[in-house]
């Protein structure tokens, strides 16, 4: 059976910012990985909802609660199924991945850790990926321990392992480099630590929009990642935990829907996932989410990952032809991420002259600023792609870059 | 808004050739300055003659914007008395944040003026003052704390 071809105009067709100006230039945005814009889908599932049901969940007797609580559960299916989890009791909804990976630094990390334990993470990580470990570690006495990469930007499989010891009591590491684009070779990385009893938490922030992700294929024990960076809205996140270790894990945040019974001597918990998603959740984003995993699985994740393929390609060959042009991060694995910079210009002057010529990148240390010093990098440039991003972009990126070079001259 | 209103050929220059750049040692008073956003990172060392910056230099890493206005700002200052430093910065600011001030008595750092359109860069222009006005407000101090435009 062959598939589809990828039809690139009616996908950017499907996204209405696509066809604004910046500066007076069209727009080529370059900025996914940041966040994705909005298909239309998305932008009418939310607006539906929030024109004919909205109410509060889990709350009322009246008919729109009702609904609005059978749109926010068919939500929870629509994301168990995007990840295949076995149970809905596994999808908690919380305000993005850094949430999702705070929740359980704070929950099962308070609950687990101990002086002397070892967190692993890799030297790819995003702070949302480190910070919440370093606060868990200040409050029980565990220490992180990074792995090491190799010059192109890729794990050093070997020297993780190696890291992997008796007082490893996680394993948390990014599915996708944001920075530099390597993919990390998870499946391998998660085997390596359930042969020693270690759970694992993927970062998935930079993958969920770029390949199917099976969570049960995979076996993490906690998978983390943001709805604005799936083409759905800001404001929501979904943590993937395996049920039996969420059971035994406190809540983290009190507050109305996460209990049972209340008294003032003691409170009851509720059950998973509500245990975890304490006060009104963003309902509609929860909506906007579902649509856009409707629209992604339309589209195909492998077809899009094709596309961003092919362009990556692209834009590596026109870029690398510019004279002073270094790439960071070539990983022989990459999702659609070019980081670069321009001899004698500074990122951050690159961005300004870019933006000029209309084209959105994201330049700096893109919260990753301990992977910047250990490549001796103050700042990159980062163009980055989407389901909607074409060659048109490249071209007007190459163009803007010769425009960079002839304006510092 | 142009972008040849941003990056004029003064500005060109003191980024390919800035003046001052390097380490004052020893020096009367040392700060750090930090730009998280875009990991702007610079370091004033100065000497004190009473109550007048007699040498100044700067060293560090950061964009145009940045490495060329602490350059102007460092022939700027030099030679001049503390209140003459602050005057001399409550203009620049109002140059770098108001659509009619008047650029008047300003020399080269009237260059900077395009930067106002650019609004995301205005901390690049304002990071070497604020980290000047911490070495200032430091010169009697043992410690030098960095100080950050976020």
């Amino acid at each position: 059976m062959s598939a589809a071809p990828y039809d690139i105009a009616r996908v950017r067709g499907d996204f209405p910012i696509l066809s604004r100006q910046v500066n007076g230039r069209p727009l080529a945005y370059l900025d996914s990985a940041a966040s994705t814009q909005r298909p239309r889908a998305v932008l009418a599932a939310v607006e539906h909802y929030e024109t004919h049901v909205h109410a509060n969940v889990h709350r009322g007797v009246h008919t729109l609660s009702q609904l609005a609580t059978d749109a926010f559960e068919a939500a929870r299916e629509r994301v168990r199924r995007y990840l295949n989890a076995a149970s809905t009791h596994e999808i908690i909804f919380v305000r993005g991945a850094t949430e999702a990976i705070n929740l359980v630094a704070q929950s099962w990390g308070r609950m687990s850790l101990k002086t002397g334990d070892e967190i692993v993470i890799s030297s790819l990580e995003h702070h949302a990926n480190i910070v919440p470990w370093q606060m868990a570690c200040e409050a029980t006495g565990a220490k992180l321990v990074v792995a090491p990469i190799n010059e192109r930007g890729e794990l050093q499989f070997e020297a993780y392992v190696a890291l992997l010891g008796p007082r490893t009591r996680l394993v948390a590491m990014t599915h996708v480099s944001n920075a530099l684009g390597t993919v990390l070779p998870v499946a391998q990385i998660i085997a390596a630590a359930r042969e020693r009893g270690i759970p694992t938490l993927i970062d998935g922030a930079q993958a969920v929009a770029h390949e199917a992700v099976d969570v049960q294929a995979l076996g993490c024990d906690f998978y983390a990642f943001s709805s604005h960076k799936l083409y759905g809205p800001t404001g929501l996140g979904v943590l993937y935990g395996r049920e039996a270790l969420l059971e035994k894990m406190p809540p983290w945040q009190g507050g109305g829907d996460m209990i049972r019974t209340v008294s003032f001597e003691k409170s009851t918990w509720n059950d998973l996932p509500y245990k975890f998603e304490a006060g009104t959740p963003h309902i509609s984003g929860a909506v906007g989410l579902a649509a856009a995993m409707d629209y992604v699985e339309s589209l195909g994740l492998a077809q899009i990952a094709a596309h961003e393929r092919s362009l990556l390609a692209q834009a590596t060959e026109s870029l690398s032809a510019i004279p002073g042009i270094r790439l960071h991060g070539t990983a022989a694995h990459k999702a659609g991420v070019l980081s670069f910079t321009l001899a004698g210009v500074h990122p951050h002057d690159l961005g300004t002259i870019l933006d000029h010529e209309g084209v959105a990148i994201r330049a700096g240390h893109h919260c990753a600023m301990p992977l910047m010093e250990l490549l001796g990098l103050p700042a990159t440039a980062r163009a980055s792609f989407g389901c909607y991003s074409n060659a048109q972009d490249v071209i007007q990126l190459t163009e803007a870059v010769h425009k960079a070079r002839e304006v510092f001259g | 808004m142009e972008l040849n209103e941003l990056y004029r050929e003064v500005i060109l220059d003191h980024n390919r050739h800035p003046r001052n750049f390097g380490r004052l040692d020893p020096a009367d008073a040392i700060a750090n300055g930090h730009n998280p956003l875009c990991g702007d990172k610079l370091t004033i060392s100065l000497r004190l003659a009473g109550d007048a910056i007699e040498d100044l230099k700067f060293d560090g890493n950061g964009c145009a914007i940045s490495v060329a206005s602490a350059s102007m700002m460092s022939e700027a200052v030099k030679g001049k008395d503390r209140a003459t430093v602050t005057a001399l910065f409550d203009k620049v600011h109002a140059l770098l944040t108001q659509q009619d001030a008047p650029s008047t008595d300003l020399g080269k750092l009237a260059a900077l003026s395009g930067v106002r359109e650019f609004p995301a860069r205005v901390k690049c222009a304002s990071l070497c003052w604020h980290t000047l006005n911490a070495a200032l407000a430091n010169a009697d101090a043992a410690s030098a704390p960095a100080v950050s435009t976020e």
